[in-house]
């Protein structure tokens, strides 16, 4: 990272810049020695590696096989419908049409996530669209992936060894310490900490400790205790965590001024959580935080992480596509949420229409003038565009245009924020974070890092 | 010192009228092979050494070898008519036998250990084309040096299709400046045949462009490199970057190490070679000498940089007295047979037998300061 000085001689006076330091900026495609040839082939080999996932079409596919649930999360993205309301699964002509859809993607690997509402409370379904899915695959070969978002209380022990089986991953919703998590997570009993806690346990036993990741909903009233989070998440056994604010969409944007905050409240909390996680690892125990890890490979591999939420061209309906449980397919998760609330414009079809032609919608065809982060306004500028990514459905639902206005982009605050405090402690360059970031943006395990060797600065 | 057999010796030659190439086949293998008469020597253990004899309608005989060590059965030799001097042109269970292509180059590397000469030795090819029929049908390896090989153009497109018909188990090495692949019709030709067996090792001294043509002599050469290195990986050949450890290379070797990971992260290995005192070498010695034991914190930064991201990465031509303990795993014996040596303290060192040991042609004046034996007692604890 260049300090302010030499950032002013980059801009201004190159050639005053150490010879050591215009050389790193030179191998780096960042100084163009004069009179030299110039690099652009080596920087379109560069953009090619990094944007391959845009050769493999949507791999990502959500299928929200019910809205109904047993909780009343306040902030819950998706307006849920209650637990013996009618007319809120999906029905099984549109599963198998859905099917259609995902095999008409040409990716090599393809991955089923199930949501809701409270998926499990189908089972049924979920069984069905597996079974019928994996028939599929025999002839189709695509590398067959599936996972389930659910707060683990109706899995029981059938339908945690089908998810064995068909190597489901689960993921679940843990937002702290009981009392805050049932305050946040209310169900008709308020237990639902207790209960997930005890799906949690019957999960690990039939899929092994690491059968489940949970991740956090981040609200005003968890700002207050990042460290106590974080140690909730050790004491339950989990090995990560996955920070994130809550979401702007839908149901949340009603409630915002109950549970939101300043995204830089956001990024004073996350710093916190990830150096406790940091010292974690400093003292030998790996632990990581999933979106640093995310973050960290764009940084410091020429690789994309392959993280659909964070690309560009960004992944809505590029990456990912949501088959709703009343047969309209959107390009992402948000864009369902935001489309609940009553804002169509992100809705690319019925399940019936052919990927094609969901793909040249006019959605699509309006979320693409915000999808390509390299073009918009203040992003093209942005030093940390290479590593970032567009967000046109959060840019339209909030902003009303998907280009969006980066001055006031929760999206870009929180960006910025976590970027400039990453390349902050890769500039300080301490050797055990260095080594924690290798592994976290390698994929590997700290362990198999013993020395990360030279790191770029 | 002890090892390296050479590839030549003097002997008693007889009932050649031209240059010949013959393969040396024992009685009893001889009996089973597929090659005429004609392509044979028939190797017989005498009280005086070695003697090699051509069965059928033209005798040709070898005896009296200076060396008896040098020629053994399923060798490769070239005889030549009025001389004495035989070479042994393919040594069976060798792991480093190399054709020679020719001695012209388009650079003019400081270290070069083989000075190009620019004169028309198209000989080669048949040459080349010949002994590839003699070679050992289940030989493992093959490489193939110059000079710079790819200057032979569509000949080269010729030795390697022939490659592939006589040896197409066989795993090719290349050495190659990879400079003319710029030219992505001649990458195309070559780097298609034999594609899934031949690595092309290419080598890189920098990470600027200023540095890598200081060493190699040629003012536009990174730019070509690289840019014959994007059609290799663009051709989904297999590509080794070599780098030589020097003075000037030394410096920038970490951020070299980042460079090949960012922007060449198809290459399958990267080779970080001790210098070896021949040709060049000597003369730039002042320019380019620095002891091993002086480059350690570079050279583990840029190995562990490479090994944690996953790149295959090993340490050629150093002994493990030089190197930094962290450093062993990496370590190869990569020093050919021929040219590879122990000098006579290594005789009771411990390690000997995992070390890469010396070129013959390293003098005092290339040793460095941190040679010497190890013993048992300090792995004991």
């Amino acid at each position: 990272m260049l300090d302010a000085i030499d950032g002013v001689r980059l801009a201004e006076r190159p050639y005053e810049l150490a010879p050591s330091r215009r050389d790193d900026l030179e191998a780096r495609g960042l100084l163009t020695p004069l009179g030299s040839a110039d690099w652009s082939e080596l920087e379109r080999a560069a953009h090619r590696t990094r944007k391959s996932f845009l050769l493999d079409g949507p791999a990502l596919h959500i299928f929200v096989v019910t809205l109904r649930c047993d909780h009343s999360c306040q902030y819950c993205q998706v307006s849920r419908a209650a637990l013996t309301a009618q007319g809120f699964d999906m029905s099984l002509t549109d599963a198998e049409a859905a099917l259609d859809r995902v095999f008409e993607s040409p990716s090599p690997t393809l991955t089923i996530e199930f949501q809701g509402g409270e998926p499990a409370l189908r089972f049924d379904l979920v069984r069905h669209i597996v079974e019928s899915a994996v028939r599929r695959n025999a002839e189709a070969g695509r590398t067959l992936r599936f996972s389930m978002v659910s707060t683990l209380h109706h899995l029981g022990s059938d339908e945690l060894a089908f998810c064995r089986e068909h190597g489901i991953h689960l993921s679940t919703s843990i937002d702290g310490p009981a009392q805050l998590h049932d305050a946040q997570r209310p169900n008709p009993t308020r237990d639902a900490h207790a209960r997930t806690l005890e799906g949690l346990a019957r999960a690990r036993e039939v899929l092994g400790g690491d059968g489940v990741v949970a991740l956090p909903t981040v609200t005003r009233a968890a700002l207050a205790d990042p460290i106590g989070l974080v140690e909730h998440y050790r004491a339950l056994g989990f090995r990560s965590i996955f920070l994130r604010p809550v979401s702007p969409y839908g149901f949340a944007r009603k409630t915002k001024r109950v549970h939101g905050y300043d995204m830089d409240a956001f990024v004073g909390f996350y710093v916190r959580a990830l150096d406790h996680i940091l010292n974690l690892n400093a003292q030998g125990e790996p632990f990581e935080e999933i979106y640093a890890g995310i973050l960290l490979r764009h940084i410091l591999t020429p690789f994309h992480s392959g993280y659909v939420d964070l690309r560009s061209p960004a992944g809505a309906g590029l990456g990912v596509l949501v088959y709703n449980y009343d047969g309209q397919v959107y390009p992402s998760d948000e864009a369902r949420m935001v489309a609940e609330t009553g804002d169509r414009r992100l809705a690319l079809g019925d399940v019936q229409t052919s990927l094609d032609e969901l793909l040249d919608s006019p959605a699509m065809a309006w979320l693409r003038q915000g999808a390509v982060a390299e073009e918009l306004p203040g992003c093209d500028r942005c030093a940390f565009v290479p590593f970032c990514g567009a967000d046109p459905v959060y840019h339209g639902a909030i902003h009303g245009d998907p280009v969006g206005d980066r001055a006031t982009s929760e999206f870009c605050a929180k960006h910025m924020g976590l970027f400039r405090h990453l390349f902050r402690s890769i500039a300080d360059g301490d050797p055990t974070t260095l080594r924690t970031f290798t592994a976290w943006a390698l994929g590997k395990s700290r362990t198999d890092i013993a020395e990360p060797g030279y790191v770029e600065r | 010192m002890t090892g390296a057999v050479p590839l030549h010796t003097h002997a008693r030659v007889s009932g050649v009228d031209r240059p010949e190439i013959l393969k040396v086949l024992s009685p009893e293998e001889a009996v089973g092979s597929h090659l005429p008469p004609q392509d044979v020597l028939l190797f017989a253990e005498g009280i005086d050494g070695p003697s090699l004899t051509r069965p059928g309608d033209a005798p040709a005989r070898v005896e009296d070898l200076r060396d008896r060590r040098v020629i053994r059965p399923g060798d490769v030799v070239r005889l030549r008519p009025g001389g004495s001097l035989v070479s042994v042109l393919y040594r069976r269970g060798s792991t480093s036998n190399t054709l020679f292509a020719t001695e012209r180059c388009n650079s003019l590397c400081l270290m070069c250990s083989q000075p190009p000469r620019d004169e028309d030795d198209r000989w080669r090819v048949d040459e080349m084309l010949r002994v590839i029929s003699l070679v050992d049908r289940e030989e493992l390896q093959l490489g193939i040096t110059g000079g710079e090989p790819t200057l032979l153009g569509e000949d080269l497109a010729r030795v390697l299709d022939a490659i592939s018909v006589y040896l197409p188990d066989t795993q090719v090495q290349i050495l190659t400046n990879g400079r003319t692949f710029a030219d992505a019709a001649l990458a195309e030709r070559l780097a298609t045949i034999h594609r899934d067996r031949t690595v092309w090792a290419v080598p890189l001294y920098g990470d600027v462009a200023r540095l890598h043509d200081e060493v190699v002599d040629v003012e536009g050469a990174f730019r070509e490199t690289l840019d014959g290195l994007y059609q290799l990986g663009r051709l989904r050949a297999r590509v080794e970057i070599r780098v030589v450890l020097h003075q000037l290379t030394i410096p920038r070797l970490a951020q070299l190490s980042a460079f090949i990971y960012r922007r060449l992260p198809f290459v399958n290995h990267v080779a970080l070679m001790g210098l070896e005192p021949m040709g060049f070498a000597k003369t730039n010695r002042d320019r380019l000498w620095i002891d091993p034991a002086d480059y350690q914190a570079e050279l583990a930064a840029a190995v562990f940089h490479l090994a944690a991201r996953g790149l295959p990465v090993s340490i050629y031509n150093l002994p493990l007295c030089v190197l930094d303990r962290r450093l062993w795993p990496f370590a190869r014996q990569s020093i050919s047979g021929w040219k590879n040596i122990y000098p006579p303290d290594c005789k009771d060192c411990v390690v000997r037998d995992h070390c890469a040991g010396f070129f013959a042609s390293a003098g005092p004046t290339w040793r460095s300061r941190a040679v010497r034996p190890f013993q048992f007692e300090e792995f004991a604890a």
